[in-house]
Order: structure tokens, then C-alpha cells, then sequence
């Protein structure tokens, strides 16, 4: 009896589901004790005081102030990922027509701007922007105006300082689309009698698309979220939702309300990342990697 | 090649070169900086100088902060990796709800950082975690385990099942079988993984805004505090030792890169 008992337990320890499970334990126990659990908490929070009640949600959609916050989040993540498609997809497409030295160069500049830090990058157009900086003084020595012109803490310096961090989440998936293409494809639209333009028109940008969408939606994800730069390079008028919520729970103390804005950005992300994993896939993802 | 084609290839290689300057403008703008005065910042500087390397290897606040960062992002990557080796091993097999399971280690990477940071400080406080190293080991473990998940999976994919059940049929057992067969064939996605982690648990600003203050200090808290409300006049210095460091790093990603090939 027990020896039967000692074989069936040991059959079910090397069964192949078992020891996937078993391997599995001690990533899944680190990630719900120091991720589910916390995020779970702030779920909590956002709707009991102690009971439950919906107001940290009601009063972001009633008061004036937090749907501005959540307007100019929209507004800078849709202008950054418009420039970043404006700027990426033709750099992309540059990218995949030049010669192999040319385009070896211009990923290493690519791959090396993901692995400066943030900060450093930031930093650096403070200083570019600052009143008396490299940008300013310039103006003003060509003379195009006479006097500093405030080039920092507004949307233009916010935009131009996600833009340039988030640039290579454009770029790449539209490169690894438009490589995959076969050339003779344009190449035969040329034969036939199109144009250059005609042919990339009809023929090579439809098939980039898949790429495209994924760089939009990425890039889209990652401005909603942002942080760093807007309270950087932003002023108070460029206070996103993650300022707000930091500030929410750094100057106000209204944990609360942070929780529920949390929720709300959190329900965003991932509304648009099942957007992404329908249109694009998110084993995709994978190939951003460097 | 035609004029006209000539013209198009030319402009799209002064395109691409702008756009690379803008890419790496940190390093155009900070290194020749950081060689000048440590009073005030103007570029080009004034003159030449190494004022500001000067005061910054002897700044022992600074100093600190880098050792914190570097404990912190060697023991989180550390951990990441085992945790991240063994969640990928996992995956080969039938398991049920794989592609949730999947989801949910992917998930740090997809959450917004404020809300990870948020939920973690509040989380912590109630255990005094928060401004210690321990508390910022745990944090940037799970932030950097889905890039270990990742990278591991990866090089997993293409790895040849033949090879470790001809191990275990000749009586090799499951810790040999891992130790000797498998562990070697996934080292350099391994590897990959663990420096994807170091980069990006040393350079992670956003949690440790929230979980670092005064003790545990990491350095990208103190560069975003002296951003901030000071800005002190080692920044230049620092951050151009920090190009470097990245430099570094994307050469030796080419030369793991290039051994796999």
C-alpha cells in the first residue's frame, strides 16, 4: 500500500506538466508577493474608504482639472508617437536601402542611444534648451531674435526629449517588416511601368504596415505612461497622468485618488496592449530586444 | 545611376545622419562639456579642464551612490536571472493556462512604472522596506525578469530536446542533465539576460524615486535629485563616464552576439 502510494508520488513528480509547475513556483511566489499583491492593494485602495465607494473615479471625471491632465496625456503621447512615425518611418525605410557599412552605423547609433541612461538624456537637453544655451545663443548670434527665447519646460521641449527616447520603438519594427520584404516585388511594380514613388506607394508601404501599427501602438503605450521627461523637461502645464499621480502621493498624501488614477491608466495600457496583441501579437515584442 | 537617383540617395544619407545626430545628441553636447569649467556650463567650454573629474572622484556622496547601484543592480540581476532561467525552463513543458502564465511574467515589463513604483512603496512601507537595499533587490528583480524570460526563451527555442534526453537516457540525473547539458547550450542568452538586467536596474529611475531616499541611495535618485533642485556642476563629468559605460556594454552584447553567429 505504501509502496504503491511512494511510486504514484514519485510518477507525478517527473511528469512533464509536474515539473513544469514545480520550476514554475519560485518565479510565480516572487512575482504575486512583489507584483500581484502590491498592484492588487492599489486596486483596493481606489475603490474602499472604507467602504465601497466610487468616488476617487467620479471625482476624476467631474472635476475640470484632472481631465485636463488627462487631455494634455493624450495630446503629448499622440504628438510624440505622430513624430516619432514621421521621423522613424522614413529613417527606416533609409536604413533598409543603404549600403551595408551606412546601415550598420546607423543601428549602431540606434542600439546606443537605448543604452544611455535616461537621465544622461535628459540631461543633455536641458542644457541644449536652457535660457543662454547651446540653441538660444545660437538664435541670437544669427539674429533671428533679439531676445532668449524660452525653449524649456514647454510641449516643444517635452515632445522633442520623449521623441528622441522613444524613436527606436518606431523604427525597429518597421525596419525588421520593411527587410523582410522581397525586393523583387518593387522591383517588377518598376518593370511594369511604375514610377519609384508609384511602386513604393502601392507595393512596399502597404506591406509595411504590420510594422507601422506595431511602432504606433508602442510607442503610444510607452508616452502614456511616461514620467521622467515630462517632469524634466515639462512645466506644470505638461504634467501627465504619471506626474499626477506622483504628486498625488508624494505632495497631496490623497492615496486614494492616486490608486483610482493608477487604475485608470493601468485599464488604459492594457486595453491598448490587447489592441497590439490582436493587430500585431505580443510574442513581437520579443524582437525589440537589442 | 542616374542624377536624379544620385540626388535621392544623397538626401536620404544626409537624412539619416541627422537623425543619428539626434539620436546621440547626449554625447555631441556632454563630452566635450564635462572638459571644461566645474563653475558654469556654456558650450563649447571656454576652456579646457578637468575641474569637474577632479571634484566628482572626490565627492564621496557620489561615490556611494554608485556603490549602492552597483550592489543593488548586481544582486537583482542575480536573482532575476535564476528566477527568469527557470520560469523559461518551465514554459517548455504542458502547463495549463500557459498563455495567461505567460502574460503575467511579461506583465512588469507592460504595467506603467508609476504604478509598480506606487504599489511597491506603499507595499514596503508596511514591512520598512522602502529606503533599503533589500527592498530595491526586490523591486528590480521583477522589473527585470521579463527581459531574462525573454532573452532565455529565445536561445531555449532553438535548442535541440535530443540533446538532454540523450543525457537522461544514459543515466545522467535531472540536476546532472541540467548542470552539464542544458545550462551550457542556453549560457549566452543567459548571459544576455543578466546584462540586459544590470543595465536596466542600474539605470531605473522611476521605482527608485519612490524607494530610495536618504540611506539607500541609488545613483540614478541622486542624478535625478541634482537635476531636479541642484543642478551640480559633476553632472557633465558623470554622465560622459556613464557614455562610456554604454559604450562598453553594447560592445560586449556585439561580441556575445557575434560568437552565437
Amino acid at each position: 500500500m505504501n509502496r504503491t502510494h511512494h511510486r504514484s508520488f514519485k510518477a507525478i513528480l517527473f511528469h512533464p506538466t509536474a515539473k513544469g509547475m514545480l520550476l514554475l513556483i519560485p518565479a510565480l511566489t516572487a512575482l504575486i508577493i512583489l507584483f500581484v499583491i502590491p498592484i492588487y492593494r492599489i486596486f483596493h485602495l481606489s475603490l474602499f474608504d472604507p467602504h465601497f465607494t466610487l468616488k476617487y473615479y467620479l471625482a476624476f471625471f467631474q472635476r475640470p482639472v484632472y481631465m485636463r491632465v488627462m487631455w494634455i496625456t493624450v495630446k503629448i503621447s499622440l504628438i510624440v508617437t505622430a513624430a516619432c512615425l514621421f521621423v522613424g518611418y522614413p529613417f527606416a525605410l533609409v536604413l533598409s536601402r543603404a549600403g551595408e557599412k551606412l546601415s550598420k552605423l546607423f543601428i549602431v547609433c540606434i542600439i546606443l542611444s537605448m543604452c544611455i541612461s535616461l537621465l544622461v538624456r535628459n540631461f543633455s537637453w536641458i542644457i541644449i534648451l536652457q535660457r543662454s544655451g547651446i540653441v538660444d545663443t545660437f538664435l541670437m548670434k544669427v539674429g533671428l531674435t533679439h531676445h532668449h527665447v524660452k525653449l524649456l519646460h514647454n510641449l516643444f521641449s517635452v515632445v522633442l526629449g520623449m521623441t528622441e527616447i522613444l524613436l527606436p520603438y518606431m523604427i525597429l519594427p518597421i525596419f525588421s517588416v520593411l527587410k523582410s520584404i522581397d525586393p523583387n516585388l518593387p522591383q517588377a511594380a518598376q518593370t511594369m511601368g511604375a514610377r519609384p514613388w508609384q511602386a513604393f506607394w502601392w507595393v512596399t508601404f502597404p506591406l509595411s504596415l504590420p510594422g507601422v501599427y506595431a511602432g504606433f501602438l508602442l510607442v503610444f503605450i510607452m508616452s502614456l505612461g511616461y514620467f521622467i521627461t515630462p517632469a524634466l523637461l515639462g512645466g506644470a502645464r505638461e504634467m501627465m497622468i504619471s506626474n499626477m499621480i506622483a504628486f498625488q502621493v508624494q505632495t497631496v498624501l490623497n492615496w486614494h485618488f492616486a490608486a483610482g488614477l493608477s487604475m485608470i491608466l493601468l485599464i488604459a495600457t492594457l486595453i491598448f496592449y490587447a489592441i497590439f496583441n490582436k493587430a500585431v501579437g505580443l510574442e513581437k515584442l520579443e524582437n525589440l530586444g537589442v | 545611376m542616374d542624377v536624379n537617383e544620385r540626388k535621392i540617395r544623397l538626401i536620404e544619407i544626409i537624412f539619416g545622419v541627422l537623425v543619428s545626430i539626434y539620436l546621440i545628441a547626449p554625447i555631441f553636447v556632454l563630452v566635450p562639456m564635462s572638459f571644461g569649467p566645474a563653475r558654469f556650463f556654456s558650450f563649447p567650454p571656454p576652456e579646457f579642464s578637468v575641474e569637474q573629474y577632479v571634484k566628482f572622484f572626490h565627492s564621496a556622496p557620489w561615490w556611494r551612490a554608485i556603490r549602492v547601484s552597483f550592489e543593488v543592480a548586481v544582486m537583482a540581476s542575480f536573482f532575476a536571472s535564476v528566477l527568469g532561467i527557470l520560469t523559461s525552463l518551465a514554459m517548455r513543458y504542458k502547463i495549463p493556462a500557459k498563455g495567461f502564465l505567460n502574460a503575467l511574467f511579461i506583465s512588469p515589463m507592460i504595467v506603467p512604472l508609476i504604478i509598480t513604483a506606487v504599489a511597491l512603496y506603499s507595499f514596503f512601507a508596511k514591512f520598512h522596506l522602502v529606503d533599503t537595499i533589500p527592498g530595491l533587490v526586490m523591486a528590480h528583480t521583477i522589473l527585470t525578469l521579463p527581459f531574462v524570460i525573454i532573452t532565455v526563451s529565445a536561445t531555449l527555442k532553438g535548442l535541440d530536446p535530443s540533446l538532454e534526453k540523450a543525457a537522461a537516457t544514459l543515466g545522467a540525473s535531472p540536476p546532472k542533465v541540467f548542470f552539464k547539458v542544458t545550462l551550457p547550450l542556453i549560457k549566452r542568452g543567459a548571459i544576455t539576460g543578466a546584462i540586459f538586467a544590470y543595465m536596466i536596474s542600474f539605470d531605473e529611475t522611476v521605482v527608485a524615486i519612490f524607494l530610495s531616499s536618504s540611506h539607500a541611495i541609488t545613483l540614478p535618485k541622486k542624478m535625478w535629485d541634482s537635476i531636479r533642485f541642484s543642478i551640480e556642476p559633476i553632472l557633465p563629468a558623470l554622465s560622459t563616464i556613464l557614455i562610456l559605460f554604454a559604450i562598453l556594454m553594447l560592445i560586449l552584447l556585439e561580441v556575445l552576439s557575434r560568437k552565437k553567429g
